[in-house]
């Protein structure tokens, strides 16, 4: 007997074409046991490893039809290979998304030629914005703005990863204060740095907002740091507000008005406006190809804003998010458009900066 | 202190806290095995199951899982010459050859067994240090980091056997590998040749899996019998107990001094094997077997590397830096627990750091019984005829090296690696030299240059450069008046004086890439070029050095273990093996991974083994099957293959 006529090879065809094809007829409204793939351009144990691992079991829960979301760590390059990498790869169903950081973001705006991404074929759909602060050695006898003389006197070092790393717009505001800042480029992290402050080898340093809390914090309670400024929090009509982590800190902007009796202007505060957006009010970002759907976006976006929303959610949060305010939808994705779009002008101003002083080209 | 110690240690004998640390010491365990993968693939697995878990537990389960990476890497590396992991680099040198004499059991057990106690004794000076650590770490300042890495490279006198030439041009060649990519204080691209791959540097799986699996693969093929040369499997596990017991002293020292170099961040547990296998060489009278497979080889390093675990918990814990490359996976778990590392460990979640040490004591008594259980049924393996073992660890090797950057390019490097290890085997020029070499270059290179910029050259007066500086000069002293015997490449073969052609050859490549890394250093500004051009200049006088001494005919020098069949004009068949395998890895560019596999291991088995067709079928599905699942367990990626990647 013939088990199998024509006809029922062809059904069969057909039943498995309808199959095969499933993924892109898939309906937006549902992720049901497919598997989101999550690409974070570190390694694990990383800071943005491990706040994409803290959202990623909320994202599975919230997104329609409860997905699994699994993290992919692709590190090497400072985060460009992983980005080079997705850019590439990823699919457009939705199912590939990405986890960027400051150090993805510094190279694509200043044109490394590494990069092989561009966050002009990205759409943004959370972003978690971040803070910091800057502060010194109480040997220097330095408390506030008005020490800016005694500051300036000094030849003070700075322990940091490199001249294109998170510290970017913090250098670029020692220049701006008129600072003899001597930076030591290699460190491992940003804790190693720390470590190098503890140890008395650097004079001056900088954390982000949940290092600070969590390590410095403590040595300024002991007496053996004194915080200077934060950085603020720039928004992106370039308004810079207090840091509501460090409601009493001046800012930035406040430290340098009443330390040179000026306000910050020209190419060099645009720069550090500019670096701040893209690095710290955009600090990680989950992104997605642009050609993915827009309802398959839409229900991102509605899962983020539901995570972040969540009435527990500032509580589980902890330290690491902070009390910054997280942008989701098309707001982050409005962010993302200015903050990556960089003048020209400005680009230039970077580029002949970091190479006149640190000898960086690009 | 004592009140709140105790408490802890009732919390961890809790029986929901020991079932999760049993958990996590079986993935430590099962990632420990496998080559290459260490921490961060155990974290992986673990990760997504932190989320909500109650922190004791949670902190347990991922403490088994580190602690016993150690343990578990052990297998490989005594029973198929792989280091397991870089902690246990320096056991493959007496390990191995203990198991090509059929003591492969004695070897594991008393690997295990040094590995418990050095683990418990690294978690019972944790214990005291922890609280008093916080001014020892504060202590070691990139100057004097900068000196252990001189003290490391020193190691290079005790391991370069019969000459210490090779040993220097060997090491200084491992400088230059090392320093290919970023350098560190400028950000120059330094020997890239423009190729994205490079930017990052050559990854130490490559670079190691290159150096040691792929020639012992291709020698074990040549020899064309099992890894053991008996078929007895020799004492087994009682003897090798009794062996560490034997040396007591040798475990606390070794334990103690890896507690002390784990607890500094910076270098963490990349040479502290090495340290310690020099230690027992220095320190023992009889130093002829070492090398050959003196158990002593195999209890020092293993000692050591899990006791350094328990150091590298103190930057962890106290500063939020982690000491080692698990100890950052280590610390991501605390972070997304909600635990910020910091002071605070100390004063008032003091309990939480005992909870801690005592899971890590716990940890490494449980791998380690779980370890020595298996040793005896896993050294049957060494039995078995090499030839159907070899596909699988040319499997394993690849699939470690691709796991470091999940690049095509890892593969490559391995192979050229492999080359490069194949011919330095062949020649008698000591590998772990140059691992060495390699494994402390971006160290030395960092820790100089910041040591110079935050001191100026003051830093040479600090009180810790000059005690380190003198320990050195001790070490260096006593390597080389008794470590001469060591040999990690085997024996040369009578007719080695004729081929020295050959010899000369290949050292004067060693020389053209020195003489390379100089002319690439000159093209970069001042501190971007100076670390290059002094390793590149020590590497071109020694290699230089080991020509004219090769064209002069001095016996230390010469070696080449297949000088008789080459002369004979015979093939030995490396290099046709080292084709086979480069072809491999061509195929899986273009095909993938998988279906690479399922095409290399039957015509591998059938070809190279005269495997019948059922047998080649079990183990080719064995393979597929068991890397698929790892895979997929572990959240891995496979190299997709151009074919794949144009169809998907």
């Amino acid at each position: 007997m013939k088990l199998l006529n024509k006809t029922g090879i062809c059904s069969m065809l057909l039943g498995a074409t309808a199959v095969l094809a499933m993924p892109s007829l898939l309906s937006a409204q549902d992720f049901a046991g497919e598997t989101v793939e999550w690409t974070i351009p570190f390694g694990v144990g990383g800071g943005t490893d491990v706040w994409a691992r803290f959202f990623a079991p909320q994202l599975s829960e919230a997104l329609p039809g409860k997905p699994t979301v699994v993290v992919l760590n692709v590190p090497g390059g400072g985060s460009i290979s992983g980005a080079n990498q997705f850019a590439m790869r990823a699919s457009h169903d939705g199912l590939s998304i990405l986890g960027t950081s400051a150090s993805t973001q510094y190279p694509a705006i200043l044109g490394d030629p590494r990069v092989r991404y561009d966050y002009a074929n990205w759409t943004a759909v959370l972003a978690s914005p971040t803070g910091g602060v800057v502060y010194i050695d109480p040997k220097y006898n330095v408390t506030g703005p008005q020490d800016i003389e005694k500051l300036r006197a000094e030849k003070i070092r700075f322990a940091s990863q490199g001249a294109t790393a998170l510290e970017m717009p913090v250098l670029l505001g020692f220049k701006m204060l008129g600072l003899n800042i001597k930076p030591v480029f290699g460190m491992e992290s940003r804790g190693a740095g720390r470590l190098a402050f503890e140890r008395g080898e650097a004079g001056i340093d900088f954390q982000t907002s949940s290092a600070y809390l969590s390590s410095v914090k403590p040595l300024v309670d002991g007496g053996k740091a004194v915080p200077l400024f934060s950085l603020g929090v720039v928004d992106a009509e370039g308004k810079v507000a207090r840091d509501p982590s460090f409601p009493d800190l001046p800012t930035f902007v406040e430290f340098y008005e009443q330390a040179t009796g000026a306000k910050p202007e020209g190419e060099a505060f645009g720069a550090w406006k500019a670096l701040m957006l893209a690095g710290f009010s955009l600090q990680k970002m989950v992104v997605l190809p642009k050609d993915v759907p827009a309802e398959v976006v839409a229900d991102y976006g509605n899962a983020a804003k539901a995570i972040v929303e969540a009435p527990d959610f500032r509580q589980r949060a902890g330290d690491e998010i902070g009390v910054y305010e997280q942008l989701v939808g098309p707001d982050a994705d409005a962010a993302l458009k200015g903050a990556l779009t960089l003048d020209p002008g400005i680009r230039e101003f970077l580029t002949n900066w970091l190479s006149e002083d640190y000898n960086v080209r690009m | 202190m004592f009140d709140i110690a105790l408490s802890a240690l009732g919390q961890v004998m809790s029986g929901g806290h020991i079932a999760f640390l049993v958990l996590g010491v079986c993935v430590g365990l099962i990632v420990g095995i496998l080559p290459g993968l260490g921490g961060i693939a155990g974290m992986s697995i673990l990760l997504p199951f932190l989320y909500g878990m109650d922190p004791t537990s949670a902190l347990g389960m991922l403490i088994g899982m580190v602690a016993v990476i150690p343990t578990g890497d052990t297998f490989t590396s005594v029973m198929m010459g792989i280091p397991g992991s870089s902690a246990s680099q320096a056991t493959v040198l007496d390990g191995f050859p203990m198991a090509k004499r059929g003591e492969a059991a004695r070897a594991l057990s008393a690997a295990f067994t040094s590995s418990l106690l050095g683990g418990v004794i690294g978690a019972l000076v944790l214990s005291f240090a922890i609280v008093i650590a916080r001014p020892l770490v504060l202590s070691f300042s990139s100057a004097e980091l900068f000196m252990l890495t001189l003290f490391g490279l020193s190691m290079v006198a005790v391991l370069s056997g019969r000459s210490l030439t090779k040993g220097i041009a060997a090491a200084g060649i491992g400088l230059v590998i090392g320093s290919i990519g970023t350098a560190p204080a400028t950000g120059e691209a330094r020997m890239t040749f423009g190729i994205d791959y490079l930017y990052d540097g050559v990854s130490l799986v490559a670079v190691a899996m290159g150096l040691f699996a792929i020639p012992e693969v291709i020698s074990l093929l040549k020899r064309g019998s099992a890894i053991s040369e008996t078929t007895a499997l020799g004492g087994g596990w009682g003897k090798g107990m009794r062996d560490v017991l034997r040396y007591p002293w040798l475990v606390a020292r070794c334990a103690s001094m890896g507690c002390v170099i784990g607890a500094l961040p910076g270098l963490g547990g990349a040479v502290v094997d090495w340290i310690a296998y020099s230690h027992a060489v220095q320190t023992s009278r009889d130093k002829s077997q070492f090398g050959k497979g003196d158990v002593r080889g195999v209890i020092a390093p293993e000692s050591a590397n899990n006791a350094c675990q328990g150091g590298a918990l103190i930057p962890t814990l106290l500063f939020g830096v982690p000491g080692s490359g698990s100890m950052a996976v280590f610390l991501g778990g605390m972070v997304l627990l909600g635990i910020q590392p910091g002071v605070t460990m100390v004063e008032t979640k003091l309990d939480l750091t005992y909870t801690i040490i005592w899971s890590l004591a716990l940890a490494n008594v449980v791998g380690a019984g779980l370890c020595v259980l298996l040793a005896r049924p896993v050294a049957r393996l060494t039995q078995v005829p090499f030839v159907y073992l070899a596909p699988f660890m040319v499997m394993i090797a690849m699939f470690a090296a691709f796991q470091a950057s999940r690049s095509m390019a890892d593969l490559v490097a391995l192979m050229v690696m492999g080359m490069v290890g194949m011919y330095m085997r062949r020649f008698g020029w000591p590998r772990p030299a140059l691992l060495i070499g390699f494994v402390l270059a971006p160290g030395a290179e960092n820790y100089l240059y910041q040591a110079v910029q935050f001191y100026d050259w003051d830093w040479i007066t600090r009180p810790g450069v000059i005690i380190i500086a003198l320990i050195t000069i001790i070490s260096v002293w006593l390597g080389l008046r008794f470590g001469t015997e060591i040999s990690s490449e085997g024996d040369s073969d009578t007719a080695d004086q004729k081929t020295r052609g050959r010899q000369i050859a290949f050292a004067g490549l060693l020389f053209l890439v020195a003489a390379y890394c100089i002319l690439e250093a000159l093209q970069l500004s001042f501190l971007g070029m100076i670390f290059p051009l002094t390793i590149g200049i020590l590497a071109l006088v020694a290699s230089l050095a080991v020509i004219l001494r090769l064209r002069a005919g001095r016996v230390a020098e010469i070696h080449d273990d297949d000088a008789s069949a080459t002369l004979a004009g015979e093939s030995s068949g490396r290099e046709t093996y080292l084709a086979v395998f480069s072809g491999l890895v061509a195929l899986i560019w273009l095909i993938g991974f998988i279906p690479a596999m399922v095409i290399f291991f039957p015509t591998f088995l059938i070809v190279a083994g005269k495997a019948r067709p059922v047998p080649t079928l079990l183990m080719t599905a064995g393979a597929v099957g068991f890397i698929s699942l790892i895979t997929w367990a572990m959240a891995l990626r496979l190299p997709e293959g151009l074919i794949g990647q144009a169809l998907f």
